[in-house]
């Protein structure tokens, strides 16, 4: 049961709600207005006029890629963590071994398709070899397009 | 008996025309003409402003697309709303549910007819202006009660039913306003309500009564945005609780009149607003002789256009920043804040002219 309210302290409430009242709904719109007349504040992004300037920013999680050095090298060690760590069964890590017999990345296999680019397998990987990258423009209209060898880049 | 009203085109057409049947049924087409344009005109450019206020108060850019800055996004708006077909839900009163519409569009005609957009632009300039404006704003209760009972929906009639009883209650303190400035200006025709805050711009009569005219302004905002049923007093048609209150069931060109009635009457509260308060189509004067000449020189039109879209923007703002209260709470303004305060408004205002206390 509600408790009740004497008349005194009812009037009270209502003559400081009277004065609250109108400084908290001032308040408000000092942050409209602060809005209406600072365009520069607009998050708004005009997508296919602006596509050659877009920036997207940098916590954007697109599809995955190897991290490269200067040479186009990767420091993939083909252990395997981000295979086990992905949720979705979207990477299959291919090890062969070199002259050395020292175990090596063969083929990073990437399904685009069933990923839901969650992150984790960047965040598993104790070398640092994968990130996300920023592209954003995944859709096709083939299938194939989504079974990616990471490490093999076009041209080579 | 022909009716005239003395108005310089008026007498012109009068001299000109041989016959006064012919010089009035012209007179009267002008008059239409004039108040149509600027209805669908203002409702167009209104619907337009109200997106980009919206947008930018929200962090958005609003309409871009189509035109400069999305201009004719409310043309292609309004063109595919009239091409949609009509029709009502099963169960309803075919007959009411087409007739609210017209009705509630009636009222913001009859308002634009009597607002003096400048000292001759006027179609009716009738001595009991307030008053009439004040019985005609019942016409826009009748009709959303009509459309929202006869559209056979449960939203729609608790919508109808809310928007009805928070518009007869917000018409008493919008009533008690609007007769303030009347017992200030002595005068209920809006032309001379106008000429009695000629002079700078401390004689309108938000500055000219002090600090009481200012109270009184900001009382004519809350409770001329509950009349207009605008955020935050949109009980009516609170989307989140009702769907769309009112006009649920409506489509096509019955929604559009839903819809222009809505801006017409923002249009005219606005007016209304500028001439009780904000001296109509005075031009600004702040005492320096060279920009007040300068000011003098601008038609008065262009002054009152500038005025009304201010206090529209005023009302968007109002509209995109505040919270709607709850059904009781907004019956608690108006019962146990507004109406006590407009009481003793008046009766200070009476004070006020007995001591002389008017700047």
């Amino acid at each position: 049961m509600a408790k009740k309210t004497t008349s005194r302290a009812y009037l009270a409430r209502y003559f400081k709600r009277c004065i609250t009242g109108p400084i908290s709904l001032l308040q408000g719109l000092s942050v409209t207005l602060r809005y209406f007349f600072n365009p520069r504040k607009i998050v708004t992004e005009q997508y296919p006029e602006n596509r050659k300037t877009l920036k997207m920013h940098s916590r954007f999680r697109g599809s995955l890629e190897l991290i490269e050095d200067e040479n186009g090298e990767n420091v993939c060690t083909a252990c395997g963590i981000c295979e086990r760590a992905c949720p979705n069964a979207s990477i299959n890590i291919l090890a062969t071994k070199n002259i050395a017999g020292k175990r090596v990345l063969g083929r990073y296999l990437y399904r685009l398709g069933t990923c839901t680019l969650c992150s984790l397998c960047v965040e598993s990987c104790p070398f640092g070899a994968i990130r996300m990258n920023q592209k954003f423009e995944l859709s096709s209209t083939d299938p194939k397009d989504f079974d990616l060898i990471l490490n093999q880049k076009e041209g080579r | 008996m022909i009716p005239s009203i003395p108005h310089p085109l008026g007498n012109l057409i009068r001299s000109v025309v041989p016959y006064p049947e012919l010089a009035f049924a012209i007179n009267a087409v002008i008059a239409i003409i004039g108040i149509c344009a600027v209805a669908f005109g203002s409702a167009i450019v209104l619907v337009y402003m109200e997106r980009k206020v919206c947008a930018h108060v929200q962090c958005r850019l609003g309409p871009m697309r189509l035109g400069f800055h999305g201009t004719f996004q409310t043309v292609a708006d309004t063109l595919k709303l009239l091409f949609k077909e009509v029709y009502a839900p099963g169960g309803a009163d075919k007959f009411i549910f087409y007739l609210a519409p017209m009705i509630i569009l009636t009222s913001p005609f009859l308002c634009l007819c009597m607002i003096p957009f400048d000292y001759n632009l006027q179609v009716m300039e009738s001595p009991v202006a307030i008053p009439l404006i004040i019985a005609v704003n019942g016409f826009g209760i009748l009709g959303i009660l009509l459309g929202g009972w006869a559209s056979n929906n449960k939203y729609s009639l608790l919508g109808a039913l809310r928007g009805g009883a928070q518009m007869i209650s917000y018409e008493i303190s919008f009533a008690l306003l609007l007769l303030f400035i009347v017992m200030m200006s002595g005068s209920a025709s809006l032309q001379e309500v106008t000429a009695s805050q000629a002079g700078n711009i401390l004689d309108w009569w938000i500055f000219k009564v002090p600090v009481i005219g200012f109270l009184a302004f900001i009382m004519f905002l809350v409770s001329s945005t509950a009349e207009l049923n605008r955020a935050p007093f949109d009980i009516a048609e609170a989307e989140q609780e009702l769907t769309g209150g009112y006009h649920t069931e409506y489509n096509g060109t019955a929604f559009a009149m839903f819809y222009l009635a809505e801006y017409i009457n923002l249009v005219t509260t606005s007016a209304l607003a500028v001439v009780c308060f904000l001296g109509g189509y005075l031009p600004p004067l702040i005492g320096i002789p060279v920009i007040d000449s300068a000011f003098s020189l601008v038609p008065g039109f262009i002054w009152f256009a500038l005025k009304v879209f201010f206090m529209i923007w005023v009302y968007m703002m109002i509209r995109w920043t505040f919270v709607r209260p709850r059904i009781d709470q907004l019956m608690d303004l108006e019962w146990k804040f507004l109406l006590p305060v407009n009481l003793l408004l008046i009766a200070a205002g009476a004070v006020f002219i007995s001591f002389g206390w008017i700047l």
